[in-house]
Parts: C-alpha cells; structure tokens; sequence
C-alpha cells in the first residue's frame, strides 16, 4: 500500500493533537521529530498524570496505613498489572520496576550472574546497544566466564548458519535485542528461543526498541527475561520493566539490599520478601510507574498491527526518497525492518549533516548509536539516523528531504 | 590586533547573518578554506577523540607565541577550529591561557564547545589551554 493510503486509514494527523510537544517550532521552524529511537514524545495523558500524582496523590507506597499511601499503591500496583496485561506476562509479580533497560540488564547479569561459574558461556549478538554488552563483559571478567558474539552479515541480520556454533552445552544465558535501534533489524526471536530452550540456555530479550512498535506477548516468546523502558514507550525517563519468569526470578539472589525487599532484619539474619518486592529495593519512582502504567493504557487503545504497517510504509517512504541523491548508502537493509532508516553520504561527516537538518528543524540522531562494535563492522564512523513513530508523517518526511537536499548541496 | 581585537573582527562579521543556515554556509566555507594536516601526520598524539567527530591538533611555540594547526572529519567542526586557530595564533602563552572566547557564545555557537556536544573542540580548547599553561611553567 502507498504511504498516503496508510496514512489516510491510519489518520496520524489527528493523533498528532495527544502530543503538545510536536506542534512547536526550533530556530524558527516547524520541529520534525524523528530520533524516536532515541526517546519517545508523551501523549497529554501521560503529562496530565504527573502532574496529577504529585498534585493529589503523592505519597510512598506499601509502607502507609493512611489514605494517600493507599491511594499510591494501589495506582502503583495497577499499572504493574495494566503492564501485566499488554505483555501478557502470567503473574502480576513477574513484572519487576527498574530504571530502564540498562538497569533491568545490570540487574540479571548480577543476579543471575551470580549462579554462574568459570567457564560458562553468555551469547549475545554483534547488533548489541552497549548496554547488552558491557554489563556482560563486566560479568564475564567477575565469574570468569566467556562472551560469544553471534555474527551479523551485510545487510544487518544475524547470520544463522553457525548458530549452533555460538548456542551450544555450554550457554547459560543468550541475551539479545529484539530490535537493533542502529539498524531496524528485526531479530528471529522464536528461532533464536528454540536453539536456547535445546540446550537449556536462559534468555533475556533487549525489547528497549521493539516496545513501542509491535505487540509483544512474553509467554509466546517463551523468554525468561524481557527488558525495556519507559521513555521509549511514550512514558516518563527514570522508569523501565524487567520481566522475568516467575520460576526463575524466585531462584535468582536479590540485586541490591535496602527497604520493601526485606521480608524480615536482624542483624544475625535478614529473610526476603517475596516477588517482586524482592527486586525492588528502596523508595521507587512511584510517579514514573503510575504514568508508565498510563502510557500503556494509552497504547492498549491503539492497533498496533496498523501502526507497525504505517510506521515501514514512511520508512520505505524515506527510504526511497533518500536513494535517490547521489552517493546515500542505507546501512540496515535486512528483510525484516522497523521504522529506522539509518544512512551514510559519501563525503559526507554525519555530524555535518546532522547539524545541518538540526537548524531547519529536523530531529535526526548522528553517530554511532551506542553500537561501537557495529559501526566496526560497516567500517563507518556512525550513521545517520532517522526513526519515525507512528505521529509522524509523509509531510515531514517531505520537508525532510527538501533540507536533506539543501544541506547535501551546501556540504558537497 | 589583539586577540580580543580578533575576537570582536569575528562578531561583527557574523553579524550580516540573521539566518541559521547562512551563518553555517560561511562556516562551511571557513572549513573547507583551513590548511589540512595531511593523513601521514594525523598521528594518535595529535588525535581529539570527539563522539561525533574527531579533531587533530598540532602545537608549535617560537619566540614566545604559539601557533596551532589542527584539522576535523567533520567540516563543520573545522570551520569552527578555523575561527579559534584565528583567534589564538600567534598570541603569547599567558594571552591564550587567560583568553575568554566569548566570541563563540556572541557569534551563539556555543553549542559546539559545550562538552556534552562531544565533536571534540571542547576537549581541543582544554588541551590549547593547557599547553598554554604548561609553555608558561617551562
Ligand atoms: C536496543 C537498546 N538497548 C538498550 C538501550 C538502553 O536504554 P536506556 O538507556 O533507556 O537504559 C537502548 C536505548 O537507546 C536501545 O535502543
């Protein structure tokens, strides 16, 4: 289907009106958002709850007798469940509140790492954010244990070939990301659970880019860990989910040590609470899962099979449109792709072209996207990045084009 | 001229510009004009790590003023360290040390030299203040 065809059945215009911060202007022009990798922008729902938590309901949670304490936990523990329920997770306390995906990723590799030994094996993949990378070479180093990189070919998909190569008696954890964020990639999660499952590997899921464009259901995944956060899926920075399987978070040591993870303190000997307080150490940010709880209540009114459609008819939109000035190379061109349209001029800095559509308005992340060893790979510097959500339009990409036009010119 | 003479000679000739996008034509321009240091002598000692772009520096001191070569991958970047190289060459190691370059935030790049930019010229302004005050020491 033609883009304008999708656009007119899916309306992005009109639910453009949920997101004040896009209808701006910067140096003077329209803002065209497009680093949604990056971070998502925020419905009013989700701002009108912030504001309405510390204006009524502020207050700490599963420690008050009083009113407001109650009032809090309950909200707390609903958006648990509204989270719960998108994901379709089994149990309400296999959705465990983190920071974000960085710190839900921190999280198992200490825990978790800590029923490994010397030898073992951790597979991740070459598309990796840093950090699916680092919290593992940090643990592989602590346990003595070895880091497998499951390779990538051209076109930015994993090569599959010599899987069992890289998944074999000895993994104990394959953890991999759903979605590359530099790439688009849509990875080959149910194969990739199979090969785990056959030799009893456990596997964590980086969902940190594919949470806000498709539905994920976590028991058809069949993974033991799901990692993402908020700010991506139109909620607030500061708050993210770990979900884990019930059985295997039980069996895990806690993280860190503090109140609400305790069930009961002495100084001989400390017993801890049960799941998912377990993992939630200390004061949470309260605001941050009540709104997060919001932004999936928002989201759960959504098609989202119409929205990942709409989302790659604009990325094959700009896509297109971008193949058509000289010397543009897509970098990520797999089979299976989001909405991520990553690109390279030749004889051109990315930084200056970044620069450049940054002062006509334009919101395109340069670099290396927090994938190092990737850009390695393609033997570039970084990309150009722009990754569209479903608020965006052909319009924009239009306007896109016609500044990618006149920095290209003024760059050659 | 003084460097603060440079400084000013900078600001008035930004000042034709109200337009973002002629403002980085001439920057442009400005970059693509800057002598290169040629690929043999970008050695790793001279080499800015930015996260955005990189940056070579090369240093030089005689008869008590420093002169600067320093060239980026990204021209942009380098049309700035042309106007700073202009700014600071040929002035005493105490001048440079001392200097406040307010031109950048009046000519209102000064998004470029915040260090959360990472292109490398603010770590490039450290490293030329600090072989201005090492020059001083010596
Ligand atoms: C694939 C992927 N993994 C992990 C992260 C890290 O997310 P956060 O910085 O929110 O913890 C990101 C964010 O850029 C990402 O795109």
């Amino acid at each position: 289907m033609k883009v304008t065809e999708v656009q007119r059945a899916f309306n992005a215009e009109e639910i453009r009106n949920d997101f004040p911060s896009l209808d701006q202007t910067v140096y003077g022009k329209k803002l065209i958002y497009f680093d949604n990798g990056a971070t998502a922008q925020k419905p009013q729902a989700v701002i009108d709850s912030i504001s309405h938590y510390y204006s009524k309901d502020n207050s700490n949670i599963h420690r008050g007798v009083h009113y407001l304490s109650q009032v809090a936990t309950t909200q707390y523990e609903n958006a648990r469940k509204t989270i719960q329920t998108y994901i379709n997770a089994a149990h309400s306390e296999e959705v465990l509140f983190t920071k974000g995906t960085t710190d839900g990723i921190n999280l198992i590799a200490h825990s978790f790492g800590e029923t490994l030994k010397e030898g073992d094996e951790i597979t991740i993949s070459a598309m990796e954010h840093h950090s699916n990378i680092v919290p593992w070479q940090m643990l592989c180093e602590r346990k003595k244990c070895i880091l497998r990189v499951i390779p990538i070919n051209e076109k930015g998909e994993l090569v599959l070939t010599s899987i069992d190569s890289y998944i074999t008696e000895k993994t104990k954890l394959l953890a991999v990301t759903h979605i590359s964020n530099s790439l688009g990639t849509i990875n080959p999660i149910e194969f990739l659970t199979k090969k785990a499952r056959s030799v009893g590997a456990k596997i964590l899921i980086d969902g940190a880019q594919s949470i806000q464009h498709m539905r994920v259901d976590v028991q058809e995944m069949d993974c033991d860990f799901f990692v993402f956060s908020g700010h991506k899926v139109f909620g607030p920075t500061g708050i993210g989910v770990l979900y884990g399987k019930k059985k295997v978070l039980d069996s895990l040591p806690p993280y860190q040590g503090g109140g609400d993870m305790i069930a009961k303190v002495t100084f001989e000997k400390t017993t801890y609470n049960e799941l998912p307080h377990k993992f939630e150490a200390g004061t949470p940010h309260i605001a941050g899962g009540i709104c997060l709880g919001v932004a999936f209540k928002y989201l759960e009114k959504l098609d989202m099979d119409a929205i990942m459609k709409y989302e790659q008819s604009l990325a094959n939109y700009a896509q297109e449109q971008l193949l058509k000035f000289e010397g543009v190379k897509i970098i990520g061109t797999a089979d299976q792709k989001t909405s991520v349209v990553s690109f390279v001029v030749e004889g051109i800095h990315p930084f200056d072209l970044g620069t450049l559509l940054d002062k006509q308005g334009i919101a395109v992340r340069t670099g290396h996207h927090c994938t190092q060893p990737l850009m390695d790979f393609f033997e570039i510097p970084g990309t150009i990045r722009a990754s569209f959500a479903f608020y965006n339009t052909k319009e924009e990409i239009d306007i896109f084009i016609k500044a990618m036009d006149r920095s290209i010119n003024m760059l050659k | 001229m003084t460097l603060d003479q440079k400084q000013q000679e900078i600001v008035e000739e930004f000042e034709i510009y109200d337009d973002w996008m002629d403002k980085y034509e001439y920057i442009i321009e400005l970059g693509k004009d800057l002598p290169m240091i040629s690929e043999s002598e970008k050695t790793d000692d001279k080499l800015i790590e930015g996260c955005q772009s990189r940056v070579w520096l090369a240093t030089n001191i005689s008869d008590g003023k420093m002169q600067f070569t320093a060239d980026s991958d990204a021209i942009i970047t380098k049309g700035i360290i042309g106007l700073l190289v202009r700014v600071l060459n040929n002035e005493s190691p105490r001048d440079i040390a001392t200097a406040d370059l307010r031109f950048i935030q009046e000519i209102g790049l000064h998004e470029h030299l915040s260090p959360t930019r990472s292109n490398g010229l603010a770590s490039m302004v450290k490293r030329i203040k600090l072989s201005a005050l090492k020059a001083l020491q010596d």
